[in-house]
């Protein structure tokens, strides 16, 4: 894989390794490749490491071990200073005793630029985020979303071909944070330029990335465009991580292609796709989308195995019912169904029969 | 929005019909006098202890009552001789020079005047002085006259105490003696005194009957002796020598008929062989120093009740008959003190700030370990007295202590060329900014310590270099915290005393030693309440001109 990208790798991690005690590592044996103009997201739990990817590559921290290359270039010595990717930082760091202006000039002064010419870009970088009016305040004067403007277009203003964000809207309310997030990939996507955005919050990395790297204990779990990893993903962790998810645990009984047979431990056997399984007898959990289960008799597939159930919970959310199971021991089943109008809305304490398509249910690592 | 306040006409109204306005601006006053209660205590305290000797200090520093106080009738009789000219004061005015002055003496109030009066006119002091102690032989002249030339019944107590008694009485003579002493010695004087003057007589002999009732008082109250047993001051026969001397007095005694109106007439009889009534002639015999025009000239211009003169002197300036003037070369000291106090503190609050900020820096970025153990290090000077770090600083910065042993020993100073590095301005600025550090350390560091280290790295991800970084954007945000800093030092090192006073020698003391020395030496308050009063206005005039520049909410003591 790392071959195939050669030739247009813009930002690559070549076994990187990183430890802040010299006792654990935080970064273990990262390897990435990224081309021109993508936009990846890293995802990942709290404390998992994102952000000191992010801050080795922008300099503020050195590798413990292996290579991080820029346009090719080796940027291990290089201070950051002279690395020129412009970052933006989860409470903005906007400089408090300047002017937004002089915040978006900064970039441009300490590279010596002209001064009609910086006015010119500051200008047309404070249009690009829509902010054209707000040059003479201060940032206390502004509210988190215009600052988070304000915030991308400084990092932007310099013409940079990488940008970084750590976490950039986690301080914003939802429907600021939904609006803020269409706004950065659009200009993302104008500019061409290549992001590197750190989040925690996987809506976010679904939404706006090219391809999600979800990371776990300085381990890149699984790299894919944001369809594959929520519909195919490569283990447990990240089924788990990504959106809603039922598991059950069992073993291996058979394995037939695509197609392998899995008893639970309560005993019933379910089919399931092989992931992360390799031979019978191998102990597994599989993993199915809680929109993904058919609880309708009509609609289930012939020849699938089903399950018995126990309703235990009705939810009513508007857009879709979420209704609690009981399945094979796991009292936490949920299953989505869309409010159509000939939904069956299931009540407390009916007994049904739910099944799947073996496609969807993934047999992954236990 | 706006349509809705438009709409809104008339007042408001709370729930129980009053006015909105009137029943907030109530529960407001309520809940403020319940706060105002609870800091009552401290209020009061610091309205005593910090605010009263503030204005009592302003007070004093314009203060001059001593001189009216004291010489109450020749600073009325100065009202009309010409300072400027080079006539000295004419009889009247020595006239009442000695009445008042031998009151003074009496009361022991006129060395105190003359302490005053030589702050503004050298040897005056002295004058006063020795003119106390002359004052009694100018009355005995024609006390030995009256007793010897006309009758021996003038030394008795007991005849002048008849004599000035009588009914009616004058009540007004001895008011007005009780004034005159109260003003003077400052002491009630209220009681009884067993002496009531007789109209008749006072009327007849004005001024004896004057000096007699403050003889009186004097007697009673101060002495607590009784009037009638006691022979009255020499001041009495001079007052009656006077009397004698005004024109119709010998007539008015031809038709006198109270008591002593036959020793009266028996003195009118000889009034031919009286020695002359020339007061003038007396104190220039008693001082040649008395016909001195300035000291005239110094006594009425420091005659009104509230002066310039303290302030002036502070300034390097004083009053004269024309208005303030310069002083002479030599005496010209506090502008200099003031100036150099001034630049010394300037000097010790840059030191402070160019070896408080790395300090800061440290303390704000270094891990929370090692921060607390420089912290303990910082701390450290307030937990030693600060006599034992000036101390300290004597024996590091002696002629054979141990920076010169050092620096000898190493061969960069020759022995015989020891470094005078204390005892100076170089000594004080040292020990000051040493034990002023602390005061720049600490605020700068609580506003280093919330300045985040992402805007740092913001900077330099933006392509700022360290220095461009720290310059443009850390320094910035860490002026408030110089600020703070800066005003702290310079206020404290202001004011400073015993550090300069310790290590400062001739050439590093401040003005605050200047004033200690008037407080506690020359006992010159009023000067020292002047200088003070300056202080105070330069720190409040540094803090609005600060303010104006920096703006004082942009001083941070604290996150
Ligand atoms: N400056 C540091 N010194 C020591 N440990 C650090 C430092 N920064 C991060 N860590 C540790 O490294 C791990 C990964 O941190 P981080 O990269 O910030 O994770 P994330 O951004 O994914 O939440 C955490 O366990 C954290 O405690
Ligand atoms: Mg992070």
């Amino acid at each position: 894989m790392a071959d195939k990208n050669v030739d247009n790798a813009f930002v690559e991690f070549d076994r990187v390794q990183k430890s802040y005690d010299g006792e654990t590592l935080v970064v273990k044996d990262l390897n990435l490749t990224l081309p021109r103009g993508e936009f990846l997201t890293m995802l990942g739990p709290s404390g998992s490491g994102k952000t000191t990817c992010l801050m080795m590559l922008a300099g503020f921290e050195t590798a413990t071990y292996g290579d991080i290359r820029l346009g090719g270039v080796s940027i291990n010595n290089i201070p950051p200073h002279k690395r020129g990717i412009g970052m933006v930082f989860q409470n903005y760091a906007l400089f408090p005793h300047m002017t937004v202006a002089e915040n978006l000039s900064f970039p441009l002064e300490v590279r010596k630029m002209g001064k009609s010419e910086r006015e010119q870009k500051v200008k047309r970088a404070l249009d690009m985020v829509q902010m054209g009016a707000f040059g003479g305040r201060r940032p206390a004067q502004l509210s988190g979303g215009q600052q988070q403007r304000i915030a991308l277009a400084r990092a932007l203003v310099f013409e940079a071909e990488l940008v970084l964000m750590d976490e950039p809207l986690g301080a914003l309310d939802k429907q600021l944070r939904e609006h803020m997030q269409f706004e950065i990939k659009r200009i993302a996507d104008d500019l061409g330029i290549t992001v590197v955005y750190v989040t925690h919050d996987q809506t976010e990395a679904l939404t706006m990335s090219d391809r999600v790297a979800v990371f776990n204990d300085g381990r890149i779990q699984q790299l894919a465009p944001p369809d594959k990893l929520y519909e195919e993903p490569e283990n447990s962790f990240v089924a788990q991580f990504i959106g809603e998810n039922n598991t059950l645990e069992g073993v291996v009984q058979e394995i037939n292609g695509n197609r392998a047979t899995v008893q639970l431990d309560g005993g019933e056997v379910i089919d399931a796709k092989p992931v992360n399984v390799s031979k019978p007898g191998e102990r597994t959990r599989v993993s199915i989308r809680p929109e993904r289960v058919e609880y309708n008799k009509d609609r289930l597939q012939e020849g699938v195995h089903t399950l018995k159930a126990e309703v235990l919970e009705f939810i009513y959310m508007g857009d879709i019912f979420r209704t609690r199971l009981k399945v094979a021991g796991n009292d936490e089943f949920i299953i989505k169904t869309r409010n159509a109008p000939d939904q069956v809305r299931l009540q407390p304490g009916t007994q049904i029969e739910i099944g799947w398509l073996p496609e969807d249910c993934h047999a992954l690592d236990a | 929005m706006t349509d809705a306040t438009q709409e809104q006409t008339g007042p408001m109204v709370a729930a129980d019909g009053t006015p909105l306005k009137k029943s907030l601006a109530r529960s407001l006053r309520n809940q403020k006098m319940r706060a105002l209660a609870l800091i009552a205590p401290l209020l009061i305290f610091v309205l005593l202890t910090f605010l009263a000797p503030i204005f009592d200090m302003l007070f004093r520093s314009v203060e001059n009552q001593m001189v009216s106080d004291t010489l109450p009738e020749t600073v009325a009789a100065l009202d009309s001789w010409d300072a400027s000219g080079t006539e000295e004061p004419g009889e009247d005015v020595f006239r009442a020079l000695y009445f008042d002055l031998f009151l003074a003496a009496e009361a022991k109030e006129h060395t105190k005047l003359g302490t005053r009066l030589n702050y503004e006119q050298v040897g005056i002091s002295s004058l006063f002085r020795t003119s106390g102690r002359s004052l009694d032989d100018v009355g005995e002249v024609w006390q030995d006259w009256l007793e010897d030339d006309v009758d021996e019944i003038w030394g008795e107590g007991s005849f002048w105490y008849d004599m000035m008694s009588g009914e009616p009485a004058d009540e007004a003579v001895l008011d007005d003696a009780r004034d005159r002493m109260a003003t003077l010695t400052g002491d009630s004087m209220r009681g009884d005194i067993g002496f009531a003057p007789g109209e008749a007589i006072s009327a007849l002999l004005p001024r004896t009957a004057r000096e007699y009732a403050a003889f009186a008082v004097f007697t009673a109250i101060e002495d607590e002796d009784v009037v009638a047993e006691e022979d009255p001051w020499e001041a009495v026969y001079a007052a009656f020598a006077y009397d004698l001397s005004q024109p119709g007095t010998a007539d008015a005694i031809g038709s006198y008929t109270g008591t002593g109106a036959d020793q009266l007439q028996a003195v009118v009889a000889q009034l031919d062989t009286m020695p002359p009534v020339d007061f003038k002639a007396a104190f220039a015999a008693i001082d040649q120093d008395w016909m001195s025009v300035e000291n005239w000239a110094a006594i009425k211009v420091y005659s009104s009740r509230y002066t310039s003169g303290y302030f002036l002197n502070a300034v390097d300036m004083q009053l004269g008959p024309d208005g303030p003037e310069a002083r002479p070369e030599n005496q010209q000291i506090y502008m200099m003190l003031f100036r150099r106090t001034l630049v010394m503190s300037l000097v010790i609050t840059f030191s402070c700030i160019a070896l408080g900020y790395p300090v800061a820096w440290l303390l704000a970025n270094l891990p929370a370990r090692r921060a607390n153990l420089l912290m303990i290090l910082v701390l450290l000077p307030f937990w030693t007295s600060l006599l034992v770090r000036t101390s300290a600083w004597k024996v590091m910065l002696q002629q054979q202590g141990v920076i010169n042993d050092v620096l000898v020993w190493l061969g960069i100073v020759a022995d015989d060329a020891r470094l005078v590095m204390i005892n100076n301005q170089f000594g004080t600025i040292v020990a000051m900014t040493h034990i002023l550090l602390p005061f720049m350390i600490l605020p700068l560091y609580s506003v280093m310590q919330t300045i985040p280290p992402s805007y740092l790295r913001a900077a330099k991800s933006l392509g700022a270099n360290n220095w461009t970084a720290f310059w443009r954007v850390y320094f910035p945000q860490s002026v408030p915290g110089i600020g703070a800093g800066s005003i702290l030092v310079f206020i404290l090192a202001i004011g400073y005393y015993i550090t300069p006073e310790l290590v400062g020698g001739t050439t590093g003391t401040f003005i605050s030693n200047r004033i200690a020395y008037h407080i506690s030496s020359s006992l010159n308050w009023g000067l020292a309440a002047a200088l003070g009063t300056i202080l105070l206005l330069v720190v409040l005039l540094l803090y609005w001109v600060y303010d104006r520049i920096v703006g004082i909410d942009n001083v941070k003591l604290g996150g």
